[in-house]
């Protein structure tokens, strides 16, 4: 199940134009067996161009990319045969049973009848579908209609899974159970492309990749993208008189930015050791801190911090 | 807002059951929950398009079951697929709009002016609806619903599928609402969408779970979250599934976060145990729980109190 040369999906200075307008520019990374990546990015970052090409539905303007060894190029139709691809919107038959769509997808994929009983038994297994094997689709819970969606799209065992928004609606039951099963399936060596808009969904990945304007941006481990996307500091205030706080704030030297969670604020500092001086210029204001510290950036923190610096700086951006 | 003992029943399934709760004037309130847990449902029975089968709902202090037409000039209901015309400018879907709500033309210029500064958009209005992006859509969105200035907003899961950025921006949109004293509803699936609210219905299967602050929702969950960070997450988890008090854990890309009875007392001998098997670990730290750990801690209650 696995891929003869170690690396699942390999881009090397991959570019894709549409006319003048550069969707996706000189980008390179690698996944590793077995690992579970996640690829991000706003609208229009280019991330979909970079899966289209990927699952070899789209020819890229020049470079390079293989995947589970295939040359994008050259053996698209290998590559599909070796990939499996779920999205919250997959398209289950609500009007035929689980074992139907799961024979359906069997033969779209090209499962041997041979193995096919096996396979269909392993699928349900696996989504834990045991029992409900004539349940019509269309009954089922969001939890269960995405386990039988990631079972019909791995029948065929593919050594990479590409997985777009997969919980996207879902209760955070089964979206746990979810992450649990894609978890094994990484540790038995298949590896999960996961792309999404979705922060919650991105702290579920071994390492990220985050693009923006058609680059690489970033690309580290969760931690890694928290801890090197801020420049400065975070802090987090909670006071009463909230709306003239963020006026305050805004004015202060040193602040650079100033989002609203809720009851509290979250400012971009330069330096975290200004926060005596901003509790004090608050409390000149008659507005009353119940908390100010520093904490650890949250990956959508770091998203937005990294997205926003690039694009005010891009126009000074050379290609490497 | 005063919602009373909400009922709603379809065909074979309960889509409300006994909901109530209030929402004051200027605050953001979120309903919160998986699909089909009932968003939808409340939303459009409090914009008064779908009636209840029994329970009461006051907005803006028009009973939207006995009068659902009085409510409609009080409020904007913002629906998951909002009727934007793809074919028509922005200006023109912002026109379209206010003569549906009976705006005044003075009144609206002025007001269609404020609002796409408001959310950047004044450079834009000659474009077609159908060439913005995501975030701009919603953005175009939510101009229409404001054009009348209602004084409640309901938005139906207003960031579904927007990026990050834009998020952002829409959430600052509803923050100077509120500070113009609009009360805003929203539903959404992302329980990191509840932390921005100013308090939460946490709704499952048509009940209501809690109702409350972010902060006092998390002030609730019993025990506490340990997160250890390390290069072979996975080793952690195997090693200290078995440790003292440790009731769950989850893989979180690369860390584990443990579910303990108390955090202060076993975080040392988690400590000890890691470096007594040689499994490396960047950090162990204690974290605030999430809404989402509260959550799955209460249905999980709710499904063995439901058994017995």
């Amino acid at each position: 199940m696995t891929c003869p040369n170690g690396n699942s999906v390999e881009v090397e200075d991959l570019v894709k134009r549409f006319g003048d307008f550069t969707a996706v520019d000189h980008i390179s990374f690698q996944t590793r067996t077995g690992e579970v990546f996640g690829f991000l990015g706003p609208n229009g970052s280019g991330k979909s161009t970079t899966i289209r090409i990927l699952c070899g539905l789209l020819h890229p303007t020049s470079g390079r990319a293989t995947v589970a060894g295939y040359d994008v190029v050259k053996s698209p139709e290998l590559i599909r045969r070796n990939i499996g691809y779920m999205s919250q919107k997959f398209s289950l038959y609500a009007d035929l049973t689980v074992f139907e769509n799961l024979r359906f997808y069997a033969g779209m994929y090209g499962v041997p009848s041979s193995e096919l009983r096996a396979r269909i038994d392993w699928a349900l297994e696996m989504a834990g579908l045991r029992g409900r094997e004539s349940s019509l689709t269309g009954t089922l819970s969001g939890g269960w209609k995405q386990r039988l969606a990631l079972g019909c799209a791995v029948l065929h065992r593919p050594p990479i899974v590409f997985l777009d928004e997969p919980t996207s609606g879902v209760d955070p039951l089964s979206r746990r159970l979810f992450w649990e099963l894609i978890q094994r399936m990484s540790n038995d060596g298949v590896t999960i492309f996961v792309t999404t808009h979705y922060m919650d969904e991105a702290e579920y990945c071994n390492r990220l990749a985050l693009m923006n304007g058609g680059k690489l941006i970033a690309l580290g481990t969760p931690t890694e993208l928290k801890l090197g996307s801020i420049q400065g500091a975070l802090l987090l205030l909670e006071c009463d008189r909230l709306g003239d706080a963020i006026e305050r704030v805004r004015r202060f030297e040193g602040v650079r930015d100033v989002a609203v969670f809720g009851n509290a604020l979250h400012l971009v500092v330069a330096d975290a050791a200004v926060a005596p001086a901003i509790r004090a210029a608050l409390e000149a204001d008659a507005i009353s801190v119940t908390n100010l510290q520093a904490i650890r950036p949250s990956l959508e923190d770091a998203f937005v911090a990294l997205t926003t610096r690039r694009t005010a700086g891009s126009t000074a951006e050379q290609s490497p | 807002m005063v919602v009373r003992d909400l009922v709603k029943d379809f065909p074979g399934v309960r889509a409300i059951d006994q909901l109530s709760f209030e929402v004051s004037p200027g605050e953001i309130f979120g309903i919160v929950g998986p699909d089909g847990a009932g968003k939808t449902t409340t939303m459009r029975i409090l914009a008064g398009v779908m009636p209840p089968d029994s329970g009461t709902a006051i907005v803006a202090q028009c009973d939207v079951v006995a009068d659902p037409e009085g409510v409609k000039h009080l409020i904007s209901y913002m629906p998951q697929r909002f009727g934007l015309y793809e074919d028509l400018t922005v200006d023109e879907n912002i026109r379209f709009y206010a003569d549906l709500f009976g705006v005044r033309r003075q009144q609206r210029d002025a007001r269609a002016g404020e609002l796409l500064k408001a959310c950047g958009m004044s450079e834009f209005r000659r474009r077609l609806a159908g060439k913005l992006s995501g975030g701009m859509k919603q953005k175009l969105g939510l101009v229409c619903a404001l054009i009348h200035t209602p004084r409640v907003l309901l938005l139906d899961e207003p960031t579904n599928g927007v990026d990050p950025v834009s998020r952002r921006e829409f959430w600052a949109m509803l923050y100077s609402l509120v500070g113009q004293g609009v009360t805003v509803v929203n539903s959404t699936a992302y329980l990191d969408e509840a932390e921005r609210c100013h308090r939460v219905a946490l709704l499952h299967q048509g009940r209501l779970l809690f109702c409350d602050s972010p902060a006092r929702l998390k002030s609730r969950m019993q025990g506490s979250v340990i997160s250890i960070v390390s290069s072979e997450a996975r080793r952690v988890k195997e090693e200290l599934a078995t440790a003292d008090g440790v009731t769950s854990l989850v893989l979180v890309g690369d860390a584990v976060h443990l579910f303990v009875d108390d955090a202060d007392r076993r975080i040392d001998n988690l400590r000890t145990r890691l470096t007594g098997r040689q499994i490396p670990f960047d950090e162990i730290v204690r974290v605030t729980p999430t809404i989402e750990d509260l959550f799955v801690e209460a249905v999980r209650k709710d499904a063995v109190h439901q058994a017995a």
